[in-house]
């Protein structure tokens, strides 16, 4: 009798709601735990001779076509005296250099070169003129003050990448990327170098302290998942309205048919 | 079916209630095609496997109450789900597993009630259609006729349409009577102040210093680079006691600096900008969302809300969407220690359109 | 469960028993039971769309009851310090801080709040695909046209409730939402600014809002959507529900399972699931997440900023329009780029409302119309619903022109000339297509029944031939096909005074368009004299 009770109510879509929700569980706590992985920092000299000759000659066999061989820029690609190592570090980091093809921004791809690399890179093109540096840990870290980072972000950064950092359009196809895989070390970057059509932010208009204090709410958001549940990508009402008309009004009116068919 | 209506002699397939009403409303220009097919009928009544195997049945009522002890089980989990999941930890994480499983708990207990109710109607109640009679929604003659009589009567005896007079004195009354109500809105909004001037003045004057949003810090000219964008706030207003976001949802502006070759500025606006560094009205003059997306090597500036494009290295025209005016340009210059400084307000009045603007 | 029928005499009577009587005797309530209780409610998975607005609104109703003990209308400012650790002392007004609390210090309470809003855009979807269901079945017709005007005054009052319901958090979405009701206020002509200013209690943003826009959301609204949900509910009744063709149904009859106890049951478990979806909805997936959005401010505003789904309309409108739409003309600003979508989205709403009233005086048809169109056989009404809806869902979708650009790599600028057209061309589009698919099944549903279906038996003849053998329809199933009407067009009449109007020409020229290329259904004289010759 027990036995016989268990079995019909297995049938019951109630169980495929169940294994659902555990499934969703599970996914949301893996998912958890493999986005606490870190960016390392490679211990390498930036200012020894030797790094900047090793960049020298991976920059001249790698981007001296259209950047030129010593940096100064041709008709294909802009020069890059004083761009600093932090600029390098972010465009060949995130893997949007070197570019494929020429488009309305550069694409986020696989990186192509080792940290050690991109590092040799950074520090030859630092040695053509003074620019933005690669931020020390410690503005990275996370540390910060989130409320006055949210706030921060809010007014400088949200318009474009949206307040919870999934990205946004801009004009003619360009867009803000999402932020919610950048590390701390990218978003400074980002911020003192203003990549593609993306401002600068100098130190005088966002001190790095502040800067910290955005990367710490960055954090906070990539490291904890809403209260509420899936975020439907943070997209807002468009994503939630399309939500309930597919999924919801989708899903009555699946039962509507089973209520009004005749019970076999 | 609808030319029934009209040879009712073919509705005697149908059921034995067409008897009831033969209406003479006017079909339109539908056609009654004589010709066509007659009703069949109720078609055989086709039993549920429920009706036929009594195992079944007792089944289906067994799925019935296993659903409502389910029920039970779900609610009694979501009160469970209440104590053990508290979430005063201040932890993003605890808030999401109490709202998950409360949440799973009262879902298991109202989907499992309201399946067994369904389930329960579908396959253990009794199988039966029942066939109403319609009746033409006027009701019938008589009734219509009474009706008629009792407004007929009524104003045979009030003299509503005889004494013309107090009828229209009564209207006319009833009419006047709404104003006072309508007059009591203008309290919605202060009774000292106006809209337009409002509108007209934000809080820039000569010689305020441009602060940095939200902090408050003023600005020097040596500080903004070519391509950087700051959001700017008059300064004082981020200690406003009172009217804060009024006078901010005015007064924002954003500062941007150019390569004063790339500026193509207007002849009689060539001493608003310093240096390259230039500052429009973040709010848009189509509906007013804050204009802030800011691309460094286009300049052209974007509003989030409805995609109007205004292009700043040509004095904010607009170049794509839905507003019409260019952002309005806050002249600036720097003062004696090289902050930026407000040369005057606005010279027009910021945001939307309004119909008194001119 | 006993049965409640009242006893005579002084016999034992059981407790529910002598409780009906109880009950009754003080409440008449036995008239109703007798007159409703067995009314025969006709079965159709459509006809149960209504009843998902209903029970959606009683969620909305339940959770909103919770939430008004713990909300606070008030736009007083305070430093937020409750648990969410990224907001922790922002200056915010008491409502988004209240809202807040209810979402990370109130156990429960993000659910009861995600429930609300869930089960806000779940009612207007609800109400959405309902009306479509009406609209397309021709359900609107004599008797019903009052009960189409007082269900489609229930989607606007729905999505009045709607959006005051979005705007109460002050959170930087709603407060931009809001900056945009402003400006579209202000660009009204001659009033505009002056309903601003009242609207607002003084400049935007003020004070006020948030707190008239509760009593709105809160005790005027729902009252006028529960007057007319009885209403709409009284005239189900009065009207009995409409019911699809089919064998035995005709206009004079309703046919279906009685209310008790089969129906009650029905409608009575699928209000616990709907409720059941909604709360398995809102403990899986965040709605509204306002800790994202933050307190409202002037100044910042979000990439992605829309409104909810049934407002995309409207905004959508707005994004629409090409540059350089506003002048200034006798002194005064007009802002046709504000005003075109208004005056456009207002001429729809209108001709939606009064649909039923401009189809009958069409057709002339004055009958009552008890059973449900299939959507084929009204070949230019559902041409014409066709077009409504690419019309609306032109609109709709460039409210999200910013994502759809982001999401599928186009420019938006592509993306908004691409809306343009369909929103302009598209409903033409739309109603071609959809007349000449309605025709071609209607021509298919002839064929079925002149020369019955494909069996899927192949014979070979005798000489050769192989043919798939066709099998005559049973009577039920041919009746589906062939009971509908048809029409011609309305002939040009002199009138009393031997005069032929304007108003007659148009009339009529409205009837030729509406009943062009109608087909009419079989009669037996076709299928006698047709169907023999096949086979």
């Amino acid at each position: 009798m027990n036995r016989q009770k268990r079995r019909t109510g297995r049938r019951h879509p109630l169980a495929t709601v169940a294994l659902l929700a555990i499934g969703l569980i599970f996914t949301g706590g893996a998912y958890a735990a493999l986005s606490a992985g870190t960016t390392a920092q490679a211990e390498t000299d930036l200012t020894s001779q030797q790094t900047i000759d090793e960049g020298k000659k991976l920059f001249q066999a790698n981007c001296a076509t259209c950047h030129g061989l010593s940096g100064e820029g041709t008709g294909t690609g802009p020069s890059l005296v004083g761009v600093g190592a932090a600029s390098v570090d972010f465009q060949v980091g995130t893997g949007r250099m070197p570019m494929q093809m020429q488009g309305p921004q550069a694409q986020v791809k696989p990186v192509q070169f080792t940290d050690e690399q991109i590092l040799q890179l950074a520090a030859f093109v630092a040695s053509l003129g003074p620019g933005p540096s690669i931020p020390p840990a410690h503005l990275v870290d996370g540390g910060g003050d989130a409320a006055n980072g949210a706030e921060l972000f809010r007014i400088n950064c949200a318009m474009c990448h949206n307040v919870a950092g999934a990205g946004g359009a801009l004009t003619e196809g360009k867009f803000a990327p999402a932020l919610t895989e950048t590390s701390g070390v990218h978003i400074y970057e980002a911020m003192v170098t203003g990549p593609q059509n993306m401002p600068v932010f100098s130190d005088m208009n966002i001190s790095p302290e502040d800067k910290r204090d955005i990367i710490t709410y960055l954090k906070y958001v990539q490291d904890n998942r809403s209260p509420g549940g899936f975020e439907l990508g943070s997209l807002g009402p468009v994503a939630e309205g399309l939500f309930i008309w597919i999924f919801g009004l989708g899903a009555i009116v699946a039962i509507t048919v089973w209520i009004t068919a005749k019970s076999n | 079916m609808a030319q029934d209506d009209h040879s009712g002699a073919e509705l005697t397939a149908a059921d034995s209630s067409h008897a009831a009403h033969e209406s003479d409303a006017s079909p339109g220009t539908a056609l009654i095609v004589q010709d066509a097919f007659a009703n069949p009928g109720f078609p055989p009544h086709r039993p549920r496997v429920t009706d036929e195997d009594p195992k079944r049945e007792k089944r289906a009522q067994r799925t019935v109450y296993t659903l409502f002890y389910l029920s039970a089980l779900g609610s009694l989990w979501a009160v469970a789900a209440y104590m053990l999941f508290p979430m005063e930890s201040n932890n993003v994480g605890d808030v999401r597993l109490n709202n998950l499983f409360i949440g799973l708990g009262a879902t298991l207990a109202l989907l499992a009630l309201g399946i067994g109710i369904v389930h329960w109607g579908k396959a253990v109640m009794v199988d039966v259609e029942l066939v109403d009679e319609r009746h033409e929604v006027g009701g019938s003659p008589e009734t219509q006729a009474a009706a008629a009589k009792v407004f007929a009567d009524a104003d045979r005896e009030s003299g509503f349409t005889r004494r013309a007079v107090i009828r229209n004195s009564l209207i006319g009354a009833l009419v006047v009577f709404p104003l006072p109500a309508v007059v009591l809105f203008r309290g919605f909004a202060p009774q000292d102040e106006l809209p337009v001037p409002l509108l007209s003045h934000t809080m820039w004057r000569k010689g305020t210093r441009l602060a940095l949003d939200p902090s408050g810090v003023a600005i020097k000219a040596s500080d903004v680079t070519i391509g950087s964008a700051f959001h700017v706030i008059p300064e004082g207003l981020a200690e406003l006691e009172h009217g804060k976001l009024e006078e901010k949802a005015k007064a924002a502006v954003l500062l941007m600096r150019l390569d004063p070759s790339e500026l193509n500025q207007l002849p009689e606006r060539e001493s608003w900008s310093y240096d390259g560094i230039v500052a429009y009205s973040k709010i848009c003059t189509h509906v007013g969302c804050p204009v802030a997306l800011y691309e460094q090597h286009t300049h052209h500036l974007l509003c989030p809300c409805h995609q109007s494009q205004f292009d700043v290295a040509n004095h904010c025209e607009v170049i794509f969407g839905p507003a019409k005016r260019p952002l309005p340009q806050l002249p600036i210059a720097i003062d004696d220690e090289g902050y930026l400084i407000a040369q005057s307000d606005f010279t027009e009045p910021v945001g939307p359109s309004f119909w008194e603007r001119h | 469960m006993s049965t409640a029928s009242p006893t005579t005499g002084t016999q034992k009577r059981s407790f529910t028993t002598a409780a009906a009587v109880y009950v009754n005797e003080r409440t008449s309530v036995a008239g109703f039971i007798k007159e409703l209780g067995r009314k025969a409610f006709p079965d159709h998975w459509s006809f149960l769309l209504g009843e998902v607005a209903l029970f959606s609104f009683v969620v909305i109703l339940i959770s909103g009851t919770f939430l008004t003990f713990f909300f606070q209308a008030s736009m007083a400012e305070v430093h937020y310090d409750g648990s969410y650790v990224p907001l922790k002392g922002v200056e915010m007004s008491v409502a988004m801080a209240s809202t807040l609390d209810i979402s990370f210090d109130i156990r429960g309470g993000l659910f009861v709040r995600q429930m609300h809003h869930w089960a806000a855009l779940l009612f207007v979807a609800a109400i959405g695909l309902h009306m479509l269901r009406i609209y397309f079945t021709g359900a609107f017709r004599k008797p019903r046209e009052f009960n189409w005007v007082i269900g489609f005054t229930l989607f606007i009052l729905a999505m009045a409730e709607g959006f005051t319901g979005y705007s109460l958090p002050d959170d930087l979405l709603s407060g931009n939402g809001l900056r945009i009701i402003d400006g579209l206020i202000k660009g009204i002509p001659l009033v505009g600014t002056w309903i601003s200013f009242l609207l607002f209690g003084g400049e935007f943003p003020g004070t006020q809002i948030v707190g008239r826009l509760y009593s709105l959301h809160i005790m005027l609204l729902p009252a006028l959507v529960i007057a007319f949900i009885a209403l709409h509910l009284v005239f189900v009744v009065v009207h009995k529900h409409t019911q699809y063709a089919g064998p035995g149904k005709t206009q004079q009859n309703a046919v279906g399972p009685p209310v008790l106890p089969v129906y009650a049951a029905k409608a009575g478990g699928f209000f616990f699931i709907i409720f059941g979806v909604i709360a398995l909805i809102a403990s899986l997936f965040t709605i509204n997440p306002i800790w994202n959005y933050g307190p409202y401010d002037p100044s910042p505003v979000s990439a992605g900023t829309q409104p909810d789904w049934y407002i995309g309309f409207a905004d959508g409108a707005l994004r629409l329009i090409p540059p350089g739409w506003e002048f200034v003309w006798l002194d005064r600003t007009w802002s046709f780029n504000i005003l075109v979508p208004l005056i456009a989205i207002g001429i729809f709403i209108v001709l939606v409302l009064l649909y039923p009233f401009i189809e009958a005086w069409i057709t002339g048809d004055k009958r009552e119309h008890h059973i449900a169109d299939r959507p084929r056989n009204a070949p230019t009404r559902t041409a014409i619903g066709a077009a409504g809806v690419t019309f609306y869902a032109g609109l709709w979708a460039a409210a999200s022109s910013d994502i759809l650009a982001t999401h599928f790599s186009l420019t938006m600028e592509g993306v908004i000339h691409a809306l343009q057209a369909v929103v302009i061309l598209g409903p033409f589009v739309a109603f071609f297509i959809a007349k000449r698919v309605c025709i071609a099944l209607q021509k298919k549903d002839r064929e079925i029944v002149l020369h019955g279906f494909e069996s899927g038996r192949i014979v070979r003849l005798p000489g050769g031939e192989f043919i798939e053998v066709h099998e005559q329809l049973d009577e039920y199933d041919r009746w589906r096909l062939v009971s509908f009407e048809t029409y011609e067009p309305l002939m040009i009449r002199p009138n009393a005074r031997g005069k032929i109007t304007v108003g007659q020409r148009f009339r009529a020229s409205l009837s030729r368009w509406f009943f062009e290329d109608r087909i009419a259904p079989v009669t037996k004289g076709e299928i006698e004299s047709g169907h023999g010759g096949h086979h």
